[in-house]
C-alpha cells in the first residue's frame, strides 16, 4: 500500500492493484485495509488476528481435555 | 497474513463443529438470526448448515442494503433519470423493480444511467461533462453511508448531487425482536456494519431484550466460532456482547466515520421495502448540504410505491420468516436472469445466495 494524500495503492492480491481512498481511517504504509466500495474503512490488526486464532485454540484444546 | 488460510481451514472447521455440540442443549430448537447477507453468502457457500446439530437454525434477516430499498425510491431515481439527470449507482441497484420501471428499463428506454464501483467515479464523470446534472444513488448500511458523507462534506462539483436511500441496521434488528412467531434466541451480528459503528449499539439487545449477541468476521470459521459462542451463551443462559471479528472490529468503531456520518445526516423515519416504516432507521443530508440532496434540488418527492410483485414474498424472505425455497416463485417464475423480487435481484439478496449456492448444489 501507497500512500499519496488521500489516496492508497492497495495490492488486493494476485496482482490486482486499485487506488483506494484512505481518508476514514489512519493508515500506514503496509497495513491492510478493509476496502468497501473504494474506500478503506477499517485497518485490520494482525495481532487480533493472530490472538484470535490463539484464542480458538485454547477453546478447541478444552475440547479434548 | 499467512495464518490467513486458519480462517478457512476445513479441519478446524469440523474441531469447531464438534465442539458446538458439546455445547448445543439436547431437547428443543435453538434459532440465530444473522443481518448480513456475507454471511448468508458463507454459510451457503461453504454449507455450515450441513456440519450444525438438526435443532439449531440459522435464519436470514436483512441484510440486503439493496432490497430493502423501498419501490418509491426506486421511483424517485427513475423520475430523476426520466428528467434528463444522469443516474449513478452500485451495479446491484440497477435491476431493483420500481413500481413501475426499473432503473435499468428506465436506461433502455433512453435515460442516462451509468454504474459506478466508487462515489468517487460519479464525482468524476460530474467534473468531466459539467454541462450535465449527475446524482449518485446512496444505499447502503453504515458501512456504505460514511462515505457519501465524506464526499457530501468534500468539495463536489455543483452538478452533483445524492439521492439518499441509507439505512441503519440496529433497529431492524429490533424490529425483529418483535415478530413474536421468529423466537430468535441470538443474533450474529454483521463484521462491517460493526466496524463502523462499534459494539456499543447493541449493547441494547443483550441489557433490554437478553438477547446473546456476536459480531462476527466472514470466514467459515469465523461463524462457526460466533455460533459455538452463541450456543455456550444459550447453555449457561447468558445474554452478552461479544466480539468474534476483534481484528476489525473495534469497540469503538471507526471514530472518523462515525463523524462524518454525524456532520452530514440527521436520523430519520425510513420505508423499508417489505418491512414498512420503522422509526430512526433511515439517513438524510443535514439542512446545509441540502443543495445536495436531489430530492430537494430537483423536488422530486415520491411518497408510496408498489414494493412487491404479485405472488412474490419477499417481505418474508427479509425478515427470515421464510426460506428463499419457500416462497413459489424461487427458481420457478423468480430466477437470476428473470428476477420478480428485490431479493432475486441483488447479489446481496438472500434468495439470489440461495440460487447461486443452494439450488445449485441440490
Amino acid at each position: 500500500m501507497l500512500l499519496d494524500g488521500t489516496t492508497a495503492h492497495v495490492d488486493f492480491g494476485q496482482g490486482v492493484l486499485r487506488d483506494v481512498n484512505v481518508s476514514l481511517v489512519e493508515a500506514k504504509v503496509g497495513e491492510y485495509v478493509l476496502v468497501h466500495a473504494g474506500y478503506a474503512i477499517q485497518v485490520l490488526e494482525e495481532k487480533e488476528a493472530l490472538e484470535t486464532l490463539s484464542l480458538w485454540n485454547e477453546v478447541l484444546d478444552a475440547a479434548g481435555e | 497474513m499467512a495464518q490467513n488460510m486458519k480462517f478457512r481451514n476445513p479441519e478446524l472447521a469440523h474441531s469447531i463443529a464438534e465442539k458446538i455440540k458439546t455445547v448445543t442443549p439436547k431437547k428443543g430448537q435453538v434459532k440465530f438470526c444473522h443481518v448480513c447477507v456475507t454471511h448468508e453468502w458463507t454459510i451457503t457457500h461453504f454449507g455450515l448448515r450441513s456440519l450444525l446439530p438438526e435443532n439449531v437454525e440459522v435464519i436470514a434477516g436483512p441484510g440486503c442494503p439493496v432490497c430493502i430499498v423501498p419501490a418509491a425510491e426506486i421511483d424517485e431515481a427513475v423520475q430523476l433519470a426520466q428528467k434528463g439527470v444522469v443516474i449513478t449507482c452500485f451495479g446491484d441497484v440497477l435491476r431493483v423493480p420500481g413500481s413501475q420501471s426499473s432503473l435499468l428499463e428506465a436506461k433502455a428506454a433512453g435515460a442516462d444511467v451509468r454504474i459506478v464501483y466508487a462515489v468517487s467515479d460519479a464525482v468524476e464523470m460530474a467534473k468531466q461533462e459539467p454541462t450535465k446534472q449527475f446524482v449518485f444513488h446512496a444505499v447502503g448500511f453504515e458501512t456504505t453511508a460514511p462515505i457519501t458523507a465524506l464526499e457530501a462534506l468534500g468539495d463536489l462539483p455543483k452538478n452533483f448531487s445524492f439521492l439518499v436511500s441509507h439505512r441503519l441496521i440496529p433497529p431492524a434488528m429490533e424490529l425483529l425482536l418483535g415478530v413474536g412467531d421468529l423466537q430468535i434466541d441470538g443474533f450474529i451480528a454483521p463484521g462491517h456494519v460493526s466496524a463502523i459503528i462499534g459494539l456499543k449499539p447493541y449493547e441494547l439487545f443483550t441489557r433490554v431484550y437478553r438477547m446473546p449477541t456476536v459480531v462476527a468476521g466472514f470466514e467459515p470459521n469465523d461463524v462457526l466460532m460466533a455460533l459455538y459462542m452463541l450456543l455456550k451463551q444459550v447453555s449457561e443462559n447468558d445474554a452478552k456482547l461479544e466480539n468474534e471479528y476483534s481484528r476489525v472490529v473495534k469497540p469503538e468503531g471507526n471514530p472518523k466515520a462515525l463523524e462524518m456520518m454525524k456532520k452530514a445526516f440527521t436520523v430519520t423515519a425510513g420505508n423499508w421495502r417489505g418491512i414498512g416504516r420503522l422509526p430512526d432507521s433511515a439517513l438524510q443530508l443535514r439542512e446545509s448540504l441540502k443543495p445536495y440532496d436531489a430530492r430537494e434540488k430537483f423536488d422530486v418527492h415520491v411518497k408510496e410505491g408498489r414494493d412487491i410483485n404479485f405472488g412474490c414474498e419477499c417481505h418474508l424472505v427479509i425478515i427470515g420468516k421464510i426460506k428463499p425455497k419457500e416462497c413459489p416463485l424461487f427458481m420457478k417464475a423468480c430466477t437470476p436472469a428473470k428476477p420478480v423480487g428485490a431479493c432475486m435481484v441483488s447479489s446481496e439478496g438472500t434468495c439470489r445466495v440461495w440460487a447461486k449456492n443452494v439450488a445449485a448444489q441440490a
